[in-house]
């Protein structure tokens, strides 16, 4: 059974299509993340996951539940880390947490809320009003309040923008661990650097369609491209040779290692002396722009 | 009912951890009327034979004091959540819209009995009230409170803005609950005033509430009731229409 199941989902505000279509699967232990410009419709993505949103058409399930027929227990299964950074000025961080268990039926859940404080560090300000807590401190609240029902599948968005690098670093060491006891993690992230380290598999939206699906490593060796930087000591670059200036070196496009020797043998024939020379793999970051360029 | 007890606990802490702003300030308001309307008023007006001014006045300020607390109650709890987004905590959660809507007006209910109770206790020592019929008390304050709780849920999900509820509130709100008798008896009102307030369902509640304390009113209690409870029916409807189909809450 996949953790969340989305089909032929489409969703339009007014003339705005945010959604056109969109498939995907995610199995059960899954660490996906979910790219794509601002406005490719990720988070309308998360509010039809969780409700907060219903799709014009197609169906969404998560663990097997139907989103909108069976919300109960979806929503049970489902803990959501909004990107807006909200918070209830009224009470303090406990009883956040103790009000957000029972809203899912769950009374006495106090043992767990403090496992969840302690390993969030929150510990030190459980008696503190919201209101009294820095940025950083409310985003682990709302983490905190993501997890307070144990759900199996839990969906992040952008649960880093804005956060300094020590609590970005705390954040995923734990969003980690819960993901290697078997919870699924959807998140979304501007950090691509963040997305190809710990995702398994991405897609890439833009303007409502998936746009790419697969792993990070599968979709890096997609783009074919490595990029050889050269800087001559002497001679002229040969006319033949296609590049970019970059600084006051040449760069060339390869499609694989087996292009680099051509490279060099042109080089040589033209009698051009190598200064230095380096070979530049692509990154998550190269493939997004890549492709976000091209489709 | 899953998240049902703690939303409404959640609603009745709210209010009461500001309990200066949401239960003093509106029996302090109270109070003054009391005073000012009692002291200037009492030996020129004379309602009912048996009943002296200020004490014909309490009821209908208890009564008002209800109302308009439990309107305030709902109204600005659903459009502040709204507002500052924070009623995604309640969206995402396996909260049905009939829990939704329970926990709200129940909440709104109670700020409204707090603020009335507090009325009348803080006037105790300015008039001697009867109480002939306690159940026309209880039963006009509970429902007259679940109505305007129910308006004040409607007016906050249909506003986009905190004033577009203000506007509501001074505009519909105030002008039904001053112009209900809760001052005079609409008996002293010309004939053509007086047809109109009894199109002011607010007419009703205050009018049967103070029949609860005096034994007499301008209509008949049942028929206050009927008319009450059908508003109630009404109201209800509405607020749970809009909160069934996710309007201006789900999108």
């Amino acid at each position: 059974m996949a953790a969340i199941e989305v089909r032929q989902v489409s969703k339009h505000f007014g003339a705005l299509q945010a959604l056109a279509g969109i498939d995907l699967d995610i199995g059960e232990g899954e660490f996906f993340g979910l790219l794509g410009p601002n406005g490719a419709g990720k988070t309308t993505l998360i509010s039809i996951l969780a409700g907060l949103a219903r799709a014009n058409t197609g169906s969404v399930r998560i663990m097997g539940h139907d989103v909108s027929l069976d919300y109960r227990s979806a929503r049970r299964a489902l803990g959501v880390v909004p990107q807006e950074l909200v918070f209830d000025p009224f009470f303090t961080v406990r009883e956040t947490l103790r009000i957000q268990s029972g809203y899912f039926g769950m009374r006495a859940n106090d043992r767990w809320i403090d496992e969840i404080m302690a390993s969030l560090d929150l510990t030190g300000k459980a008696d503190a009003n919201m209101r009294a807590l820095s940025g950083g401190m409310k985003r682990r609240v709302l983490v905190a309040q993501a997890l307070v029902h144990k759900p199996p599948v839990i969906v992040l968005d952008e649960p880093t923008a804005g956060v300094d690098v020590e609590l970005r670093k705390g954040l995923w060491q734990f969003i980690q661990r819960l993901n290697r006891d078997g919870h699924t993690i959807v998140l979304t992230t501007h950090y691509l650097e963040e997305a190809e380290s710990m995702c398994g598999r991405i897609a890439m939206l833009k303007q409502g369609r998936v746009v790419a699906l697969d792993s990070a490593a599968n979709l890096v060796r997609r783009l074919h491209s490595l990029h050889l930087r050269v800087r001559l000591r002497s001679g002229e670059w040969p006319a033949a040779l296609p590049a970019v200036d970059s600084g006051d070196a040449r760069v060339v496009r390869l499609r694989s290692y087996g292009d680099v020797e051509p490279v060099l043998a042109t080089l040589r024939a033209a009698e051009c002396q190598i200064e230095d020379m380096e070979l530049q793999q692509p990154d998550l970051e190269d493939v997004f722009l890549e492709i976000m360029r091209r489709e | 009912m899953t998240g049902f007890p703690t939303l409404l606990y959640k609603e009745v802490l709210r209010f009461w951890k500001v309990v200066f702003q949401t239960v003093a300030a509106p029996v302090l308001t109270a109070l003054l009327y009391l005073l000012i309307f009692g002291q200037v008023m009492d030996q020129h007006v004379r309602v009912y034979e048996a009943v002296s001014y200020t004490a014909f006045l309490v009821p209908g300020l208890a009564m008002m004091s209800v109302l308009q607390n439990a309107f305030a109650n709902s109204s600005s709890s659903l459009i502040q959540s709204k507002m500052t987004g924070n009623l995604v905590f309640v969206l995402l959660p396996p909260i049905s819209y009939l829990e939704f809507f329970s926990a709200y007006v129940l909440a709104a209910v109670a700020r409204g009995l707090v603020v009335g109770a507090g009325v009348l206790l803080v006037t105790l020592p300015f008039v001697e009230l009867p109480v002939r019929e306690l159940h026309w008390v209880v039963l006009f304050a509970i429902a007259g409170s679940a109505i305007l709780g129910a308006l004040g849920l409607i007016a906050a999900i249909l506003a986009d803005k905190i004033d577009q509820v203000s506007a509501f509130q001074n505009f519909l709100i105030m002008p039904l609950t001053f112009l209900s008798g809760v001052f005079y008896s609409v008996h002293a009102l010309p004939p053509f005033w007086q047809r109109v307030s009894h199109f002011n369902p607010v007419f009703y509640m205050i009018d049967g509430f103070r029949h609860g304390f005096f034994g007499v009113s301008d209509v008949n209690p049942g028929m206050s009731f009927a008319v009450v409870a059908g508003c109630l029916v009404a109201v209800s409807a509405v607020a749970l229409a809009l909160l069934k189909s996710g309007y201006k809450l789900r999108y």
